[in-house]
Order: structure tokens, then sequence, then C-alpha cells
């Protein structure tokens, strides 16, 4: 199995990534609706195969390489030097993954209570986006899948979510599509400038990464442009105000995307699209940039603090966490960048699972007050205990996955971003203050009338709540295998953005601690 | 100096497509009013084999090898380049799009359409004529033969008083215009002897100021300039465009939309990059100005508008402000921007067409029920259209793999190529504010309740209509190689 790694591939497993879920998509889109269960089915065969090729792809992945794997390479639109190019490193891996494991969670975990094929047909859509967004090595295929999301997700929200949903859906698309138009731009002019050093026109990432020099102004401007689509995505304050109202009127299955893989768009492109194309940019930038996320961190959670409603204030903490994880890029060192990678799964699963839960209190109670509910942990003990995992994860407590990556981030950022960090580290506190206050206000004290009847979890919740606490356990515990594919495409980051810039991260690779 | 009057040889053939369009007009007008037992059915079938096989002429030129550099006719009056045929191509093949939507549009009215299949036709003859022109008086005879076809068209619905009310005021403004525009050709002819854009390239040659002292130039520069917006709708030139859009029968909105646009566009590229490409540095400004403002302007009102007619007329000059993004960028020397200009045309002829056959059947019988709570529901009660028309949108708002977005990044590739990275990033950006537009339209259709449970009746001539310009829109969007390859030729 070992062996297949880096002989090219004879089946294209990536594009197969992208285009199993568009196919699963127009044939739902094609089936009656007088079908329901056939429809599910299709959709759920379709997203479990692509999980499955995702997994496949995890254990067939060289973790001693550092480069990108399973490439896939045609011309598309030779005239301005377009390719279809694909390909997977150590850091695009577990997005995958962590996409392909999440959509079909989400298809059968989730009901959409109305127009289901319509729904699962858009939510195939989307995973190909991501997917796509997550395997692109070429600037122009980045942006146009980075774009198409938009028009899924803008459908999942206006159409399943809940009062405003129109206004949410409608604030998500415009802001993200204004980040994008500056990108666009930067793209474009990126490639025009490359092709003096390159000798042709060509949108290859991976070519002008690594062969071309873009002139420090040129380059920072560039950089700009790409940063601004990106802090919108992530989203770093003060681009963030679309984030609670998306997520909040968004449906449970839209948020659980939402939070769990959309997002991480914006942290994987100031990866690839912002330290390895433009290094010199993103360590100048890096003081600007560290502000930001720290701000983010300590804004997110004063903000998650002060809701009143439990998915507004699980949204407002995701603010907090993609602050850490844009900390740990910028930190620029292997262990911080180790982290964010770690922590972007993190986030993906534990902030998932959260809005699952929440999702199934308002099936409950149709409501997400914090105030109308309490005690439910005396009627439904195991409800509260999954919500208690689950929060512990996202607040980092060890043993589980959270704290991996937040001690990775910290400790790998303390020698870069020394003063950053201590201020960071006060959002890990912070952290605990509002989901534990929390957790304490819904699921303790004495259970009033309105909560009695709140119903203990049925075996289909439960299950797919085991799958997210079989993850953050596993990753808690054992985080090496996760680890030892990360850190080599991490450390040739480094040493990429080392070998053009004057910066230089402190000796010692990444530990191997953290577990436990 | 004395001199009898020679007559020009005329290229019979290579004028085909004009003359075969000529031919029919007068075939449809004669067989419509002379023959018992004549048709709507006969009349539409024939105007769209004219409008067709002047198309297929218009390609076969655009194949041959004299086209590529550009041939002479009629004493130098026409020139058949890679533009014109271009041109003709779209003009014709938009002539027949809109025959059927015209045969559709009239379906259960007293009409039998001759009238307007004919003005159709002289419509596209004026619009070949304007695209083609290689002097300035035939582009002012080919302007107002258009001119005069559209304000005929636009007022044609006589049981809707704002088709009359578009016809008038289309007529006056549009007077104004062509009247400018003859202003502006006798101050170039006074500049430079000549109306023949050969020759003014010869005069301006001859006598280069760069001092900007040239007075009489300048001014008849600015003033074709005003006259080229008018007829493009570039702000602030726009202001007749959202009440004639409005007004005129859907069909027709369609058609000065998509063809009417053409011509004249083709024409203002070949007048200032061909004609005056001396002089640059003088009328690039300006270009750049037309082309903000109308990004911007068609953006910020589109958004303000309740009746999608009117939006999709601020829309249309938000397109209009891209393809002059594209022509500023080919005012620096060595760019590609008149083929990204070229591609944008064709992208949004086609987008436009399937846009405004789509409104008309929602429109309805009166072609008046265009206000965005008329679309209210329509997911529900014609998803199929609903969903063509959705794609049609996000093209227009540029949403990748679809044609618009090929259109917009070409343009915008252009300008970052010629370094106007300013009027790029403002470009993109009003394209986001105009992006809310289509949104609120697919809002409509897809998220509101109907108003009420009728069916819009869809025939079948719209139907293909519409499902050819998805079709094509698509096509372009996934597999744009081939159109970006022919359109590349544009570029000289």
């Amino acid at each position: 199995m070992l062996a297949a790694t880096s002989a090219p591939v004879p089946f294209p497993i990536l594009t197969a990534l992208v285009l199993v879920p568009v196919i699963g998509a127009s044939i739902v889109s094609l089936m009656s609706t007088r079908m329901p269960e056939q429809v599910k089915l299709v959709a759920t065969v379709v997203s479990v195969s692509t999980a499955a090729m995702s997994l496949w792809l995890l254990s067939s992945f060289d973790s001693h390489s550092g480069g990108f794997q399973f490439v896939s390479r045609h011309e598309w639109i030779e005239t301005w030097g377009i390719s279809w190019h694909l390909g997977v490193d150590g850091i695009a891996l577990f997005m995958v993954v962590l996409t392909g494991i999440l959509f079909p969670l989400v298809i059968l975990g989730v009901d959409p209570h109305h127009d289901e094929k319509r729904y699962l047909a858009w939510l195939l859509m989307l995973e190909a986006g991501v997917m796509g967004s997550f395997l692109s090595l070429d600037l122009f295929l980045f942006f146009v899948f980075f774009e198409i999301v938009l028009v899924p997700m803008y459908f999942l929200i206006g159409g399943w979510g809940y009062d405003k949903r129109v206004y949410a859906a409608t604030k998500f698309f415009l802001y993200t599509m204004l980040g994008s138009a500056f990108m666009l731009v930067g793209i474009v002019a990126t490639a025009a400038l490359a092709s003096r050093d390159l000798g042709r026109f060509t949108f290859d990432l991976v070519e002008i990464a690594e062969r071309s020099d873009l002139a420090t102004s040129t380059g920072r401007w560039l950089f700009a442009s790409f940063a601004v689509a990106f802090a919108v995505k992530v989203p770093l304050f003060p681009v963030h105000t679309w984030l609670p109202d998306a997520h909040t009127q968004a449906p449970t299955g839209g948020s659980v995307i939402l939070a769990g893989v959309l997002l991480k768009l914006g942290t994987y492109g100031f990866l690839r699209f912002g330290l390895y194309l433009f290094p010199e940019a993103s360590v100048w930038a890096r003081p600007a940039l560290l502000t930001l996320a720290v701000i983010g961190v300590l804004w997110g959670a004063i903000a998650a603090t002060m809701q009143r409603d439990l998915k507004r204030l699980v949204a407002y903490s995701s603010v907090a966490h993609l602050g850490f994880i844009v900390l740990g890029t910028f930190a620029i060192t292997s262990q911080a960048l180790t982290g964010s990678v770690v922590q972007m799964v993190n986030h993906g699963v534990s902030t998932g699972a959260l809005f699952l839960l929440v999702g199934m209190i308002y099936e409950r109670r149709h409501t997400r007050e914090i105030a109308e509910l309490r005690g439910i942990q005396s009627v439904a003990p195991i409800f509260a205990a999954a919500f208690m995992v689950v929060m512990l994860s996202s607040i980092g407590v060890p043993g589980l996955n959270g704290f991996v990556g937040e001690f990775l981030v910290l400790i790998g950022s303390f020698e870069t971003a020394r003063w950053w960090t201590v201020v960071a580290a006060t959002g890990v506190i912070l952290a605990a203050l509002y989901l534990l206050w929390a957790y304490q206000r819904v699921f303790h004290g004495p259970v009033d009338e309105a909560n009695a009847g709140f119903g203990e979890m049925n075996l289909r919740e439960g299950s797919l709540i085991l799958v997210f606490i079989g993850i953050i356990v596993f990753t808690g515990l054992y985080p090496k295998p996760m680890l030892e594919r990360i850190e080599p495409s991490v450390g040739r980051l480094v040493e990429h953005v080392e070998s053009r810039t004057e910066f230089r991260a402190p000796a010692g690779g990444a530990s191997h601690g953290g577990g436990g | 100096m004395e001199r009898g009057l020679v007559a020009p040889g005329i290229e019979w053939g290579d004028l085909a497509p004009l003359l075969i369009l000529l031919a029919g007009a007068c075939a449809v007008l004669l067989c419509g009013s002379l023959l018992r037992g004549w048709s709507r059915t006969l009349t539409t079938s024939l105007t769209v084999a004219v409008s067709v096989s002047a198309a297929v002429g218009g390609a076969v030129q655009w194949e041959r090898d004299s086209t590529v550099i550009g041939k002479y006719l009629v004493s130098d009056a026409i020139l058949i380049d890679r533009f014109a045929a271009l041109s003709i191509v779209l003009i014709c093949g938009s002539a027949a799009v809109v025959a059927l939507l015209l045969h559709a549009h009239l379906a259960g009215s007293p009409d039998d359409g001759v009238e307007l299949q004919t003005l159709l036709l002289t419509g596209a003859i004026g619009g070949i004529v304007l695209a083609a022109a290689n002097d300035l008086i035939v582009l002012f005879l080919g302007l107002e033969i258009l001119s005069l076809s559209l304000y005929l068209l636009a007022a044609s619905n006589r049981r809707r008083e704002q088709s009359q009310e578009a016809g008038l005021k289309y007529f006056v403004l549009g007077g104004f215009a062509s009247a400018f525009l003859l202003y502006g050709i006798a101050l170039v002819y006074g500049a430079t002897g000549s109306t023949s854009l050969d020759m003014i390239v010869v005069g301006l040659s001859g006598k280069a100021r760069i001092d900007g002292s040239d007075t009489l130039l300048l001014v008849g520069i600015g003033l074709l300039l005003v006259g080229f917006a008018f007829k493009v709708s570039a702000a602030p030139f726009h202001v007749w465009t959202p009440d004639v859009y409005e007004g005129s029968p859907s069909p027709v909105t369609a058609f000065m939309a998509s063809a009417g646009k053409v011509a004249a566009f083709v024409a203002l590229m070949r007048v200032l990059v061909t004609g005056f490409e001396r002089r640059v540095d003088d009328w690039r400004p300006a270009v750049w100005a037309l082309a903000v403002a109308a990004v911007v302007v068609g953006s910020l009102m589109a958004v303000t508008q309740s009746n999608v007619k009117r939006m999709l007329a601020y829309s249309s000059v938000s397109h209009a402000g891209f393809v002059l993004v594209g022509v500023e960028a080919a005012s620096h020397p060595g760019s590609d921007g008149l083929a990204s200009s070229g591609l944008y045309l064709v992208a949004y002829s086609v987008l436009v067409l399937g846009s405004f056959a789509s409104v008309m059947v929602v429109a309805g019988q009166e072609d008046s029920a265009t206000s965005l709570a008329d679309f209210a529901g329509l997911g529900r009660r014609r998803p199929a259209l609903a969903l063509a028309f959705s794609t049609l949108l996000l093209a227009q708002a540029g949403v990748p793999l679809t044609s618009g977005f090929v259109a917009k990044f070409g343009v915008i590739k252009s300008a970052v190529d010629a370094k106007s990275y300013a009027i790029a990033i403002i470009a993109m950006v009003a394209a986001v504010v105009g992006a809310y537009l289509y949104l609120r339209i697919m809002v409509s259709m897809w998220l509101d309740e109907p108003t009420d449970d009728s069916r819009p009746r869809v025939q079948r001539a719209v139907a293909i209509v519409v499902g050819l310009a998805v079709a094509f829109t698509l096509l372009v969007g996934f597999l744009p190689g081939w159109l970006l390859n022919a359109t590349e030729s544009l570029a000289r």
C-alpha cells in the first residue's frame, strides 16, 4: 500500500474526490421528489464513497514526503495557461479528510425538514466545491472553486435557514464576494508579473511560488489582495460580522459545514496562498495579522460570553478559535504551523459537533435562548454528557483533541511572537469561562416545566455524536499519526519561507508531545 | 479640379449578408402584405431563415483568410475584418432569436408581426453597416438605419402606453445623440480633411501634435464619444436606458441590448482604436472615466430598482462599463483588450437574450408583469425556468463556470496586463455591488412565497431560446478555450 504513493497514481483519486460529489448532485437533482428515500440513499452512497476515498488517501499518503502527492494535471484553458492541477500535501490532506467525513455525517444525521432533494443536491455541490478548493494547485482553479462554494451555501442558508435567513445569506454572499473581488485582481496580477520570470503566462501555483521572484513592493500588494479575501473567509476581526448571522440563521447542517470546513478555506488560504506564494510579504505583514488574530481571540471570547443565543455563542467561539489558528500560521515556526493545521481539524470536529448538539436542542425545545433552557442534565443525562465532552474538547482540556492543537500553537508561537501569545493565552481561560458558564446555565439547576419533557438522545443522534467523540478522543490521546503526516509539509513550508526571507524560525522541530 | 463620378466597384459576394437581409426584409414585407393566407408562422420562419443564412454568411467570412487582415469593400466605405464578421454573426443570430421571441410575444394578439419582423431585419442591416463602416458618414448611415428601426420597434406595442412612451423618449434622446455624433464627425473632418478612417489615420500621422492644442480634433473626438456612449448606454449617457428597456416589448429590449450594443461597441472600438490610434493618450482618460462611471452607476442604481426589466437595464449599463474596461486596456500598447471586449460582447449578448426571454415569460400576455413581486415563488411555479434564469443571472454576476465569469476574467486580465490596476479593482468591487441585484431576483424566485399560483405559459420558441442561452453559458463556462482562441485574433 505504501509503494503506490510516489509513483504516478493510475487512478486519478483527487479528480474523483471532486467529481464524484458533482455527479451525485446531478443524479440527485434529476431524481423525482416522490422518491425521498431513494434520493437520500443516493446522496448517502455518494458522500460515503467520497469519505472512503478520502480515508484511502489518508492511509496511502507518504508521510515522509513534504511535497505534493497524487498530483493530477491536465491542460484546461491553454490560451490563459490554466490547468486542472490538483495535488495534496500534509496540510491539504487533513482538510480533505475532514471534508470527506463531515459531509456524510451531516447528510445522515441532520434532517432539513422540507425539500430534501434540493437540499441534498446543494450539499453535494458544496462538497465538490470545498474539495476542489483544498486540492487546487492552480490559482485560477482555486478561485473558481473558492467562489463557486458561495452558491450552494447561499441557497442552503437562504432556503433552509431560520427567520432572518435571506438577510444572513445575502450578507454572507456579498462579504465573501467582496473579498474575492480583490483576490481575483491579485491572482491575475500575480500571473502577469510572474510571467516575466517564467517566460510564459501561467496560473500554476507551484511554478509561480518556486520559480518566480515577485519584487518586494509588488509582492506585498499582491499578498494584501489575497489577504482581504482570506480575512473575510476566516473571518478575522473586523470583517467577521457576517459569521454570527450566517451561523445562527443557517440550518444545522449548514452551520456544521460552515464552521467545519468553509471557514478553513480562509486559514488554509493563508497557508497555501499567503506563506507559500508570498513568503516575503507574509513575514512583512506578520505584526498586523498577528494583532488581528489576537484581537479576534479576545473579541470572539468576550462576545461569546455575552450572547443569549446558544448558537450565536458557539458562532462567536469560532471567531476566537480561528484567531488561534491565524496566530499559529503567522508565527511561522513548524510547531505553531503544525498546531494550526491540527487546530483546523479540531475546530471542524468540535464546533461541528457543538452545532449539531445545539441543533438537537432546538429540535426539542424550538428555542436556542439560554435563558429558556435549564436543568437538562437531570432529564437527559446522556445528552448532557455528550455535550460536556464536546465542550471540553472545544475548551482544550488535555486528553482531548483541542489541547493538542492549542498547546502546539501557543508553544510554537511563544518563540517568535511572544507578547501576542501571552495575550492570546488568556483566550484559553475565557473559552473555559463562556463555555462552562453556558453549560451551567443550560444543563444544571432545577428543571422547570418547559424543559421537563426534554427527550434523551436517540440512537441516530447518539451514533452520530459518537463518531465525533471518537475522533475527539483519538486525536487527543494519540495525535502521532496526524502530526507525522503534517510535519514534513509544514517543515518544507518553513524552509521555503526561510530561503526567501531574512526570517529565521528557532531551531528544533515540532515535538511529538501534547497527548495526555 | 474636375472629375467625373466614378461608380465604385461593388463586391457582391462579400456583401452577401447585407444583401440577404435586405432581400429578406423586402420579401417579408411583400409576402406579408400581398399574399392572402400568409400566416404569422410563415413570417417568422422566413425571418429566422433569412437571419440564419446571413449569420452563416458572416461565419463564412470569419473563416476567410482575407478577413483576418481585413478586406475593403465599396471603395473603402466598408471594412470586413474579424470584428465585422463577428458582429454579423452576433447581430444576425440575435435577430433570429428575437424573431422567435416576437412570434411568441404576438401569440394571441391580432398583430401579424410583418412590420415588426421587417424592422428587425432592417435593424440588423443598420447594425452590420455600423459595425463594418470604415467611413464616418457610412457609420452614421448605419447608426440611423439601426436607430430608426429600434425607435419604431420600441413603440410597437400599441396596447401599452409605456411602449409609446419608450419609443418617443428613445427617439428624442436618440436624435440628440445622433446630432452630437454628426457634429463630431464634422469637426473631425475639419481637423483631418477626411471622413474615411484610413485617411484620418494618415492625416493624423502626418501632423502628429502631442501638445493637445488641436482643439477641433479633440472636441470632435469628444462629441463622437458622447454619441457612442449614448448608444452603448454608458453612464452618464445612460438615462434613457431604464425607461426604454422597461417600456419596449421584451423581445425588442433583448434586441437593443444585444445587437444594438454589439454594433455600437464595435463601431466605437473601430473609430477610437483604429482611427484615432495616434491620439490614444487623448481619449484614454475619457474612456477610463466612462468605464468607471458605467460600472459604478450601473451597479448602484440597479440595487435600488424594484422592476426586473429596469434592474436588467441598469445591469446592462454596468456591463457596458466592463466592455469599456477592455477598450481602456486596448489603448495601451501590446494589449489584448480588444479581444477581451469582443469576448465580453459575445458572452453578454447571449446572456441578455436568454435573460429577457425569461423575463418575457413571466411578463405574460400584457408584457407588463415585470415587477420583482411577479417573480415571487417562480421556483415553485416553474422550476425549470427559474433554474435557467438563475443560471443566466449568476453568469451576469460573474460566478465561475459560466460564460459571464470567463468574460469578466478576460477583461480584468487585459486591464491588469496593461497595468490599469485601479480600473480593474473598481470594476470588480462594483460587480460585487451589482451581484446584490441578481441575488434579489433569485431570492424572489426561490425564497419568497408566490403571490398567486398561476404558472406562466412557456411557449416552445421561448423555451428553445432560453435553453440555448443556458447551454452556451455553461459550455463557455466550462470549456472557454475555443472561444478564447477565436476572439484572440480580434486583438490586432
